[in-house]
Order: C-alpha cells, then structure tokens, then sequence
C-alpha cells in the first residue's frame, strides 16, 4: 500500500516535471494540504483559513483531495510535517503562518514538484514557492478610526502576538487611524508571544483593562479578548479579529477584519487544474477583497460608523493609504515626508513603533 | 498606592484567579506522585474537564454543576489510565503521554458545535460591599468561590496527607509499594482512587479555564496549563502548600508581565516569561544534589507498578 502511494507519487511527480518544465498543463486532480498553527475551531485565524480549505472542496468536487493538519509548532516540527506532506502526495501545499517561512523555503527546495504556498511571508528563494498576504493594516485604520472616537479614557490597547512586521504594521496604523481623530490618545501593547493561547489572550485582555484600556484590538487567534471585554458590561468595546466572531456582537464586538481567504485558494487550485499556475506574490486588501471589514454594530454612534465606513472606502478607492506622511519613527528619526505615502518594501520588513507610540519594542 | 504604574491589589487579586487553573491540576497530580504513580496526563484531563464542564454547564444552565461535570469528566479520563497502569502495569510515562494527546483529540471532537456559545457567569461567592473595602475587599473577598475552593483545598490535601491514617496509607503505598502491600493494603486500588482524584482535580482546573478565565469553548484551550501544573509538583517537592506557592508564583508572574507590558514599563518581557521555568531548574538543581533524590522528597515508588504476584 504504503509503495504503490510512493510509486503513485512518484510518478505523478514525474508527470508535472515533464509538463510543467516545457509547457503548462492541467491535471486532472489536485492534492491540496494545509498546514495551520491553531485548530481549526479557534474560531479566528485559522479557521478562516480552514474555510477557504472547503471553499476550494465544494467548487472543484471530486477534481480535489483536501487534507489538513491542525496546531503544527513553528519550527523544526513544521519541516517535518511539510516533508511528510510532500512525500504523501500533495501537489500544493499551504502553510498558513509567518513563523513556517523558513520550513516552507528548506521543503520547498526538496521537493521541486510541488508547489509551496506561504501565507504572510516575503521568501520566495525557489521557484516553487509562492507568498499569500492580505493588507490587514487597513483594516486596522478603519478600527483605529473607531477606537479613537470612543475611548473615554484616551487609553486603547493592543494585544500583539510576536514583533513581526504584520503585526507592527496593525499596531501603527491603528494608532495612527486613532491618533488622527483624537489627538490625545495613547496605545497600550501587550506582547502575548503566542498565536494562540486564549488563557493567555484573556490575561492580556484584562491586564489592559486593569490598566484603564476601554478599547482593545487583538492580533491573536482566539475570541478570548472579546470574552474577556464582554466582562466589563459594555464599558469596554473590541473587534473580531481574522474572523467575524458575530457571537460576540453588538457589543463588545463592534467591527471586525474577516481574512478572506477562499477566492484565492479556490483560484490558485483552479490555476493548478487548468495549467496556468505560477509562482506569485499576491499581498490584496480591501480594494481586492481579501479583507473584509465586518458589520459595524449599533453600539457604537452614527457618526463614528460613518467615518469608519468613509475611511474603508477610501481605502477601497485608493484615495487614502493608511500610512501617509509626515511620519516620523518613535526614536524621531524621519520615515514618510509630507504627503508620501509608505512603500510595500517598508511595510513587508517594519521593526519600528511610529512616533507617539510609547511602549518599548521587544528586541 | 501603584509601583511602576502598576496596582499591587489588582495584580494580587488577579494571580490569585490566574492561578487557580494550575493550583487545583497540580494539588491533584501531587496526591497522584505521592501514591507513586506519574501521570504525565494532566494536560489532557484538564481539556476533557474544560470540556465537559463547559458542556454541561450550558446545557444545565449552572456554573456549579458545570464544575461537577468537568470533575466527573477528568476523573472518567484518568480511568483510563488507571486502567492500562494498575491493571495492565503499561509504562506509566507513555500512557500519560498518550493521555493528553487523547484528551486533546477527545476534547476537539466533543467540542465541535460549542464554538461561540457563552456559558453561564459565575459569581462572586460573598456580597459585592465587601469587594470593595480598600485594598483587603479585592483580594480577600471580591473572588468567584473556586478560587476560595482551590485554597481550601490545599489545606485539606496538607491536613489529609499529614495527619489522617488515609494520608499515610497513600503515603506509605508511595514511598513502598512492597511493604504496603505486606501490611495488607490493597496497592492498585489505593493508587486508582488517587488517579480519579487527580482526574476530578484537573478537571475542575480545565473547567475553570473555560468557564471562568476564558468564558468560552475554543480547542486547546488549556494550551500547556497541564505541563505547568507537573512542573509545579516538583518544584513544589510533593507538598501542598508549597505547591499553592509555586501556582501563585508561577500565576503571579505571568500576571505581571502582563500588567508591565500595559503600563508600558521599559523591563524587558522575555526575562519575567521566562523566570517561573528558571526557578524550576534552579530549584531542582539545588534540591537534587545534596542528598540525592530523598532530598528531593520524591515518593521512592513515583513510577514504577505493582503487581502482587511479584
């Protein structure tokens, strides 16, 4: 049993090297594997993904074979999943973190004829290795947008998961958004240093509250910061993060970023069906609807909804980038010159809080 | 009255509910090594705990028999093991291992259709005026009654295990299976009673996480409380009330780091992150060399089965 998968393999390997080298062809069926850091009821990040995963089963049917692996550690494990991936006859395969981009490119170069795809990453050292992003951070202006409107302390908080560049681009544009329609405001960070670890996310949570925080954006996976926020009866408001978390509307859930990540799984798949697959490095927003902005509820007043909602459109339009100058970094040094807007290579390696920021980066 | 922008009440209330998790797992698993056996399970019968509690609690609409249930549903867990070490003598370091990856599985299939659902509140044990007198009202009397069962608890497993002919059969099963045996004590089935009431201890733990800390089902929810908690028994070596230090300690400092980081003091985080598993080696370092292993006070059997025929 255990030969013939390897022979099957093999030879279906085989078969894309030869037609994948000289001309594009389709295949008949599709193999397709995700990796994902949390399981697939965190009702958050990865389960968002795990919706594109049954999005791309339920429009291609039979042509597909979906196959999954839940709470895969960041690291040395991670290689050893992909690897086994690879040999079990995957012909894409997702990985669906920041931290696999290192195992996804040392995998990837094992196995030519198969093809890698790395969500959030910026490594694409083989062929066959493309990346996958969504601009959350203009998702984050339009709820820095609602954070700065409604907090009555002039305290908002944010709870980060690692010091990584997505991470440090919601952090900024959140604040920025916020600092933009309430000048007094100041953000608080709490570093979880994890993905997902909702005991851990509501200590984070009530630790802001504690702190006097009345608004509390989350850039971990699970609910436990809205849970916790709910404890405050309404005096402290959040948003869904990755997913739309409706179970906590209207309050304190009162927007939210939903990853929106089917049209593409269910394209690239398609891409790999008819032939026409290629490496790419695809990093859409609103305007691609690759993030969605989640109902904003009735707890929070007309003319904050209002201007959160222009906000979003105007991202949608392009006529705002959330990052727009002048902006100076938080040891006041000159990043955005008045008006200039922020170059994606910025954003893809940011390390730096923007000034105002007053918490210390972890080095 | 704050250091560093931080509040001493607030941080001291708050380990106390932070901890309870990891105080109740570990002062079960602490009864378990004293009868001598090591269930490295924990992890998993608190998830299964977390679970069950969580379930029965919606269905019942009760926080109280929700804890019940978490109780019941650990202590079911842990049969298990009881029944592959004490009966089957397997090894009991790869059954406990094979425990918690059970339980993480069992837990995420029983949970699937929970995701989202707000379990019942649980209230505060003693009347809200009393919550708020000055720095005592938060910490002695603004709790939920887990936290005040949690620390009777410790007292009662201390009082127990030091005084009472039941804690020093369970002791003397520990530390000489052979001569409790020869004294006519029935080996495995003390060793099985202590197992259920690890199981029921880590259950009410996990039921805790998802009842109270998170308010929530999610899968893995417990993420790593259990190993905590077998951290803890050693560090705490096998004694009740240094084991509610340790939960505190370990509690307290996660709390803190934390409330630094929302203060935005400049201290680094990673350093207090990793102090609760520093002290570990270093206090078993300190304790295991001097004397060995008794200096320890570990429980001579810890590990290995009984067979009466042997």
């Amino acid at each position: 049993m255990k030969r013939r998968h390897l022979l099957a393999s093999a030879s279906l390997a085989l078969g894309l090297a030869l037609g994948g080298s000289a001309f594009a062809q389709g295949m008949d069926k599709v193999k397709a594997c995700f990796v994902y850091v949390g399981p697939i009821g965190d009702g958050g990040w990865t389960y968002q993904h795990h919706q594109g995963a049954l999005a791309v089963q339920e429009k291609y049917g039979d042509k597909v074979e979906i196959q999954y692996q839940e709470s895969v550690p960041e690291g040395a494990d991670a290689e050893r999943v992909l690897t086994q991936m690879a040999l079990g006859g995957c012909n894409i395969i997702f990985t669906t973190s920041f931290g696999y981009m290192d195992a996804t490119n040392a995998v990837a170069a094992k196995f030519p004829d198969v093809k890698f795809e790395h969500a959030t990453g910026f490594k694409r050292d083989h062929a066959n290795v493309s990346t996958y992003n969504a601009r959350f951070y203009e998702g984050r202006a339009v709820q820095g947008t609602i954070a700065g409107m409604m907090t009555k302390s002039n305290k908002i908080g944010y709870i980060g998961s690692f010091p990584i560049p997505e991470v440090m681009n919601g952090i900024n544009a959140y604040y920025l958004a916020a600092k933009k329609v309430n000048p007094d405001v100041q953000v608080s960070v709490v570093w979880a240093f994890t993905w997902f670890d909702p005991a851990k996310e509501a200590d984070a949570a009530k630790a802001l509250i504690d702190q006097g925080v009345d608004v509390i954006a989350a850039h971990t996976d699970s609910t436990a910061p809205l849970a916790e926020a709910a404890k405050a009866g309404g005096a402290v408001i959040g948003f869904g993060q990755a997913s739309d978390m409706e179970a906590y509307k209207p309050s304190p859930r009162v927007s939210s970023i939903i990853d929106n990540w089917a049209p593409y799984y269910v394209e690239r798949i398609g891409a790999l069906l008819d032939g026409t697959y290629e490496q790419k490095d695809v990093w859409a927003g609103i305007a691609g609807g690759e993030v969605l902005i989640g109902e904003i509820t009735e707890a929070v007043p007309a003319e904050v909804k209002a201007a959160a909602e222009k906000v979003r459109d105007d991202i949608a339009a392009g006529t705002l980038h959330p990052f727009t100058g002048p902006i100076k970094k938080q040891d006041g040094s000159d990043w955005l010159a008045e008006g200039a807007t922020a170059p994606d290579g910025d954003l893809l390696g940011m390390d730096f809080f923007v000034e105002g920021i007053t918490a210390e980066l972890p080095k | 009255m704050d250091f560093g922008g931080i509040n001493p009440v607030i941080l001291i209330a708050g380990l106390m509910a932070t901890s309870v998790p990891i105080l109740l797992a570990a002062l079960g698993e602490a009864v378990v090594e004293r009868s001598g056996v090591l269930n490295l399970g924990v992890e998993g019968m608190m998830i299964v705990g977390a679970l069950g509690g969580f379930v029965v609690a919606v269905h019942t609409g009760s926080p109280f028999a929700g804890f019940l249930g978490g109780a019941v549903a650990g202590a079911a867990l842990s049969l298990i093991f009881a029944a592959l070490t004490q009966v089957f003598l397997a090894n009991q370091v790869a059954t406990g291992l094979a425990l918690t990856l059970f339980g993480l599985g069992l837990s995420s299939l029983g949970g699937q259709g929970y995701n989202g659902i707000k379990p019942p509140h649980t209230v505060g044990l003693l009347p809200d005026a009393l919550a708020k007198i000055p720095v005592a009202g938060p910490i002695l009397f603004g709790h939920d009654w887990v936290v005040y069962f949690s620390i009777l608890m410790t007292a009662a497993t201390w009082y127990v295990l030091k005084f009472t002919r039941v804690g020093l059969i369970i002791r003397a099963v520990g530390e000489n299976h052979d001569a409790a045996h020869a004294l006519g004590y029935k080996v495995n089935r003390i060793r099985l009673l202590c197992i259920m009431f690890g199981g029921a201890m880590a259950g009410i733990g996990g039921a805790y996480i998802s009842l109270v800390r998170v308010p929530q089902w999610v899968d893995g929810i417990t993420a790593g409380a259990g190993w905590i908690a077998l951290a803890i028994v050693v560090f705490a070596s096998w004694r009740p009330w240094r084991v509610l230090a340790g939960a505190w300690l370990f509690g307290g400092i996660s709390v803190l780091q934390l409330n630094l980081q929302a203060a935005g003091s400049a201290i680094p985080v990673e350093y207090l992150s990793m102090a609760p598993y520093l002290l570990t080696i270093v206090v078993l370092v300190i304790m295991s060399s001097g004397r060995g292993k008794a200096s320890m006070g570990a429980p001579a059997s810890l590990g290995q089965n009984f067979h009466a025929a042997r």
